[in-house]
């Protein structure tokens, strides 16, 4: 059976200050598939997810969303970014990051309503956050505050989500109940890419794996490609890593 | 009150609404520095508009000012890019360097007009309402008026219909770009109405003691509130409370309002500092100390539950064990039997039901981090409130 390609990206390279991070990548990720990206600090990895997203420009190459370029399938992508790149003490509510979601379906100018504020309180639900809607965001846990951009995220309802290390300082119990969320979202067709530094996790959480370090060296099945070879490829001479098969 | 001065007091409170509003967004962005940059560099910009037209009140001289506070912000970010210096660095090359082409070109070609450094630095808000605004031979008020007033009701309405992207490209950028809210067009969007406000109150308070309106109404509010709406209008009322109160200082005092203003600016903020419920000093600090008391309470109960043999907790040997002075075992102990978590049996100290299991909880959560359990002692207990 021939799987739908959900994100397509062409020989992109993409450089800060001239000095390429990110280096001639050709990526395929196939629809309903839960892929990590993996490889050392520095390998672009953050880099790949902003420069699908149009968040950075990149120098060369090109990025599909189901065949057409970002911009006409912003509806179909949801992102979280790294919790550490936004200021937690912004005077906010729990509730009011949430329906920032309904922000891009909404537009320009229009306000959220009664309709959004419905989604967000569902999806507050889903990740067990409902009882905090009202608190003030810097008065959240460090897992807390994930799961609630883990919801912001799932009330954007999209096809394609991106996080990027969503398990950075969270709880056992934080870290569970958002694979099984990311678990279920597979279940449900959606195609899940996420930014992944324990390597340990990686043959229990996901299905698909994306080896990277500047430039891309494998990308596959867990299955097939998740072993010492690709690992020392990627993060240098003779790395081992324990795999529980 | 005379008409002249509920002119002033009324010009003063549209520059306080005015400057509070990008204020808000510059605060929270962590640029309040850039507003003390652009106040300075919209000079050469005002002296140029000004040669032109000859009319310290035309709107090309304001056009002429806020494109030079936005080159201000670019020059900024093209030099930080750059990667050799940090961004405060970068603000303090740019602005003096166009500070002072305006100074020289006021020195050299504006000696005889009524342009001087002075003027535009620090404004003169009681001359306001000699410079009537005529439409065909009708008095219709002070002309400043009429321009703060204008930019305030630009300001009002793009805050109104942009709140949500203002708010959502504050907090997240990343967010905003991917739901294709371009962060760029908010910022410089933001950068020219700053520009804009700065120069429209200079004629009021000058473009100095504009930053004080900006920065000082905000930064207070950010100290009260944990909700964006709430500090727009508490950032607001205090620029408000601040152009009259500070009018009415000066008139007592037969001093500068704009310097009247900005001091009461200063007073607001340091009150607000003090005592902010949550984020003030006096509340930080008690907090501290509340802490450090909770934190020998739960030593204190962990010893107890470590040891069952009564030498160990006899009253007397705990604060030589725990090598605590009088004074804070007392206070412990106080605490302890108060919220029922001990109890006293001929000087020995046991946990009751409760100690032990509040004990095992604080425990737990201090290992395991899960914040479900402790859900409930947030209320009571300073040190699980993060």
């Amino acid at each position: 059976m021939k799987q739908n390609i959900a994100i397509r990206v062409d020989d992109l390279t993409v450089a800060y200050n001239y000095k390429p991070v990110l280096w001639d990548i050709d990526l395929e990720i196939p629809e309903g598939v839960l892929m990590a990206i993996v490889g050392p600090n520095g390998a672009g990895k953050s880099t790949l997810i902003k420069s699908i997203l149009g968040i950075l420009k990149p120098i060369a190459g090109s990025v599909s969303i189901y065949d057409k370029p970002y911009d006409k399938q912003r509806a179909l992508v949801a992102y979280v970014p790294q919790k550490g790149s936004v200021d937690w003490d912004f005077p906010t509510t729990a509730l009011d990051v949430v329906m920032m979601g309904t922000y891009g379906s909404l537009g320009w100018i229009k306000r959220p309503g009664q309709r959004q504020k419905k989604a967000a309180l569902e999806a507050l639900e889903k990740v067990g956050m409902l009882p905090f809607k009202s608190r003030q965001i810097s008065q959240l846990s460090g897992g807390q505050q994930q799961r609630i951009f883990l919801a912001r995220a799932l009330v954007q309802n999209a096809s394609i989500y991106f996080m990027d290390e969503p398990f950075q300082g969270v709880d056992a119990t934080t870290e569970i109940a958002i694979i099984n969320i990311l678990k279920e979202l597979r279940k449900a067709g959606k195609t899940v890419v996420v930014v992944h530094h324990d390597l340990q996790t990686v043959p229990e959480y996901f299905d698909w794996v994306t080896f990277l370090n500047v430039k891309k060296i494998a990308t596959g099945p867990v299955k097939d490609i998740f072993n010492d070879n690709n690992l020392t490829k990627t993060y240098g001479i003779n790395y081992k890593v324990s795999v529980q098969e | 009150m005379s008409n002249a001065q509920i002119e002033i007091q009324l010009i003063a409170c549209i520059v306080a609404i005015a400057c509070a509003i990008p204020g808000t967004f510059l605060v929270l962005r962590k640029m309040a520095m850039i507003s003390d940059a652009i106040s300075h560099s919209i000079l050469p910009g005002i002296v140029i508009g000004f040669f032109i037209t000859q009319d310290l009140n035309s709107p090309l001289l304001i056009l002429l000012a806020a494109v030079t506070g936005v080159i201000t912000v670019v020059l900024v970010e093209y030099i930080q890019k750059t990667g050799l210096v940090k961004e405060d660095t970068a603000i303090g090359l740019v602005f003096p360097a166009l500070f002072s082409i305006g100074v020289i070109l006021i020195a050299k070609n504006a000696n005889d007009v009524h342009l001087d450094v002075d003027a535009v630095l620090v404004g003169e808000l009681a001359f306001a309402p000699f410079d009537r605004l005529l439409i065909s031979g009708t008095d219709v008020g002070p002309k400043s008026l009429w321009i703060i007033g204008s930019i305030l009701v630009l300001t009002t309405s793009l805050l109104f219909a942009f709140f949500k992207e203002l708010k959502v490209s504050t907090f997240d950028a990343g967010l905003a770009a991917s739901l294709g809210f371009s962060p760029a067009i908010i910022h410089y969007g933001l950068m020219t109405v700053s520009s804009i406000t700065t120069v429209g109150a200079f004629d009021a308070v000058g473009a100095i003691l504009v930053v004080a309106l900006m920065i000082a109404p905000a930064a207070s509010a950010y100290l009260l509130t944990n909700e964006l709406k709430r500090m727009l209008i508490y950032a607001i009322g205090f620029g408000v409370c601040s152009a009259i109160s500070g009018y009415w200082v000066a008139h007592v005092l037969d001093a500068s309002i704009a310097g009247s203003i900005t001091t009461m600016l200063g007073l607001l903020f340091l009150i607000v500092y003090l005592i902010a419920p949550n984020k003030g000093v006096i509340a930080v600090l008690y907090r501290e100390r509340q802490q450090r008391i909770e934190v020998s309470l739960l030593t204190f109960l962990l010893h107890l539950k470590n040891h069952t043999e009564e030498s160990e907790r006899h009253v007397n040997h705990l604060s030589e064990h725990i090598n605590w002075q009088k004074v804070r075992a007392t206070s412990v102990l106080e605490l302890a039997l108060k919220n029922n978590m001990i109890q006293l049996d001929r000087n020995i100290v046991s946990l009751t039901d409760k100690g032990h299991e509040f004990t095992t909880q604080a425990i737990d959560y201090i290992i395991t981090n899960q914040d479900s359990k402790i859900e409930h002692m947030k209320d009571d207990f300073f040190l699980f409130r993060g």
